[in-house]
């Protein structure tokens, strides 16, 4: 099992025919993940050729949905555009929309996550910019390189794209089941809780890795979730304690104000739930190591 | 982006907010013009991005323009929590009767926007929501919907407006929101919005934070970046399509991804604490594709801050092939030359890093330290800034 995303997963691609569309459907597909097709209203009933795939471009998901079998898309359309994107994946009531765009003004991201809570969530949005899931071995949905590492007993879910890449890579000898990155907007589909809580569900992953960033208050919200929901074992790890006030880091949602998402209160919140939170990756990976082996 | 008041006041007005005449003056002289050409009680406001002016001797009320000029005096290089006061806007005076507080905001927690209102107003909202929170109405707006005059109603009456009052307050309220939409703002305040002994709702002062991610959609908004008050690193940095924010230690940073720079510098900072205490000089993300060029103007940016005394390049290769990182530094220094002269620690990992730590080993760079884990590289970066 895997969380989100298995060998049965069926991908399209909103903005294959782009140049990052085409650029990660070719890592996708070659990390063997089933892409059925992509979404371009100018192109429809048209072809791509990828990594050696004939895949069609459909004028709508509703469309590529009902050709395919669809049931997650993953979307590179460009900011000005990506909110009527998710929009379109909402309304056609697809399983998961995987949000990769970077740069998307958050009346838009609101707007959608507003409509997917009006149409009682049908549709998981993962993002946006975010990097997307990869279930290893299974299939992979978005822009996490497959190559890092193989499929094991470990959930992760991260705010960070890169951090991903590094604790996968820093626990490459324990293996994943899902790797998950949320993304670093302040207006985010799925949260830490919503991962943790599937990771709990989830038989194969048997301890979790959690890694927050200053802003906002999602890592202690999910401090309080772990400790009234979450049995198995979980390792944090918070970046950004020398972050200054008022300075937004990189991710749009990255930002200490008035005092208020600190690295340092989240870590506190976190050990307060029981959690272990280590101080670099390299620590963090160290001390899920020592978990692990304690199972 | 955070607004000055003028800033918000003109953007205001432009929604057909009611706002009071106001003119933004640089020195006393034109503080003197500017309160003549208005006439009357002016108020003087020192133009900060900060809360808690009026308090700190920033905001003076002045009957004639030969005052208002000696007020500003004592206004202009105030310090008001480390912002200096550079500009102030002269605004004509207002019989106040009653204050009130209004703001709509992007509401992280709950995925949605939300308003807050209260009828008793004149104080710092932050008080008012501790000691008082039952005056202060909150009310979820849904980013759909939006606030219409039914649901600016709803929230007035929640605030505990008088009937009387609210069909005045509710058009006003709507506006606000129409500024909080059409700007793509992810704070609209107003503290306080007055009634006026003449009967008039006036939104006295306003603050307005605008999202960078919707600039593509308002080319308006670049005009409002002061860029007297920008680091001129960080507007090297802007110019070159980087994402720089500066600090002020010793360890320069490159890395790739927003996580993984935020958490170099933790992991520099900590190093830092074994080689006397130095810091971490900036935050730079080059992001995905580190080409020469990018890289280029990364390392013009870092070695440019006169207080870096060494570098530390960490990237894992993720999308980004290691290889290709590891021209970028080569191509870099190359096209640098001789304006190279800090020592550089590089850490690579991921895609193609037996590629990568050989085309740096080949270049032989004598200003290149290649070290195999963060950890170690970090202590390495620290130690150079040190010696």
């Amino acid at each position: 099992m895997s969380i989100f995303l298995d060998e049965n997963s069926k991908i399209i691609v909103q903005g294959l025919t782009g140049s990052e569309g085409t650029k990660h459907a070719g890592r996708m597909l070659a990390s063997g993940s089933k892409i059925v097709g992509g979404v371009n209203p100018r192109k429809a009933g048209t072809t791509v050729e990828i990594g050696g795939h004939t895949l069609p471009i459909f004028g709508s998901v509703a469309e590529a949905m009902s050709s395919t079998g669809a049931n997650v898309s993953v979307i590179f359309v460009p900011p000005a555009f990506a909110k009527d994107a998710v929009v379109e994946a909402i309304e056609a009531a697809i399983e998961l929309a995987i949000v990769i765009t970077e740069g998307i003004p958050v009346h838009d991201s609101a707007q959608f996550w507003a409509l997917a809570k009006s149409k009682g969530n049908t549709t998981r949005i993962i993002g946006p910019n975010c990097p997307g899931v990869i279930s290893p071995g299974k299939s992979n949905a978005g822009i996490i390189p497959s190559t890092i590492t193989e499929a094991g007993p470990i959930g992760l879910v991260s705010k960070s794209g890169t951090l991903t890449y590094q604790m996968m890579f820093e626990l490459r000898d324990l293996g994943f089941s899902t790797a998950i990155g949320i993304g670093g907007d302040p207006i985010i589909g799925t949260t830490h809780i919503d991962a943790l809580a599937a990771f709990q569900a989830d038989p194969e992953t048997r301890a979790i890795v959690m890694i927050g960033e200053i802003g906002g208050d999602a890592e202690e919200r999910a401090a309080e979730y772990i400790q009234a929901n979450v049995t198995k074992p979980v390792v944090a790890y918070v970046a950004g304690f020398t972050a200054p006030e008022g300075k937004t880091m990189g991710h749009a949602g990255a930002i200490v104000s008035d005092g208020a998402g600190t690295a340092q209160g989240k870590k506190e919140a976190l050990e307060a739930a029981g959690v272990r939170v280590g101080k670099t990756p390299s620590e963090t990976a160290a001390i899920m190591r020592e978990v692990f082996a304690s199972l | 982006m955070d607004l000055f008041e003028y800033q918000a006041r003109d953007v205001f007005e432009s929604y057909g907010v009611p706002v009071l005449a106001g003119i933004i003056a640089d020195n006393p002289e034109d503080v003197r013009a500017a309160a003549e050409k208005l006439g009357g009680t002016v108020v003087v406001k020192a133009q900060v991005k900060v809360g808690g002016r009026g308090k700190a001797g920033g905001v003076k009320v002045a009957h004639n323009a030969a005052d208002a000029e000696e007020a500003s005096r004592a206004i202009f290089g105030l310090d008001i929590k480390g912002h200096v006061v550079k500009r102030v806007m002269v605004a004509a005076g207002a019989r106040i009767k009653q204050e009130f507080y209004f703001s709509v905001l992007l509401d992280r927690a709950n995925r949605s926007f939300l308003s807050l209102a209260s009828y008793e107003g004149g104080v710092e909202i932050e008080i008012l929501a501790v000691e008082r929170p039952e005056a202060l109405a909150k009310v979820e707006v849904d980013p759909i919907a939006g606030i219409d005059l039914a649901k600016a109603t709803e929230i007035a009456t929640a605030a505990g407006f008088p009937a009387e009052l609210i069909p005045q307050i509710a058009p006003v309220i709507v506006k606000l929101y129409e500024v909080f939409v059409g700007e793509d703002a992810t704070l609209v305040e107003v503290n306080p919005l007055v009634l006026t002994e003449d009967g008039d709702i006036v939104a006295l002062d306003g603050k307005v934070t605008l999202d960078e991610n919707a600039e593509f959609r308002h080319p308006n908004h670049e005009a409002l970046v002061d860029t007297g008050a920008e680091d001129p690193l960080e507007a090297k940095a802007k110019k070159a399509n980087l994402n720089y924010v500066k600090l002020d230690g010793e360890v320069g940073i490159i890395g790739n991804g927003a996580g993984l720079v935020m958490s170099t510098l933790d992991v520099v900072s900590y190093a830092g604490e074994r080689h006397g205490g130095v810091r971490p000089a900036n935050f730079l993300d080059i992001g995905g594709g580190a080409s020469a060029e990018v890289m280029a103007a990364g390392l013009d940016v870092i070695l440019g801050d006169p207080q870096v005394k060494s570098v530390f390049v960490n990237v894992f290769g993720g999308i980004t092939a290691c290889d290709a990182v590891a021209n970028g530094i080569v191509g870099a220094l190359a096209t640098l030359g001789a304006a190279a002269t800090k020592p550089l620690v590089v850490r690579l990992d991921g895609n193609n890093v037996v590629e990568g730590r050989q085309i740096l080993s080949d270049a032989g760079h004598p200003l290149v330290t290649v070290v195999d884990t963060m950890d170690e590289a970090a202590d390495k970066a620290a130690e150079l800034a040190n010696a």
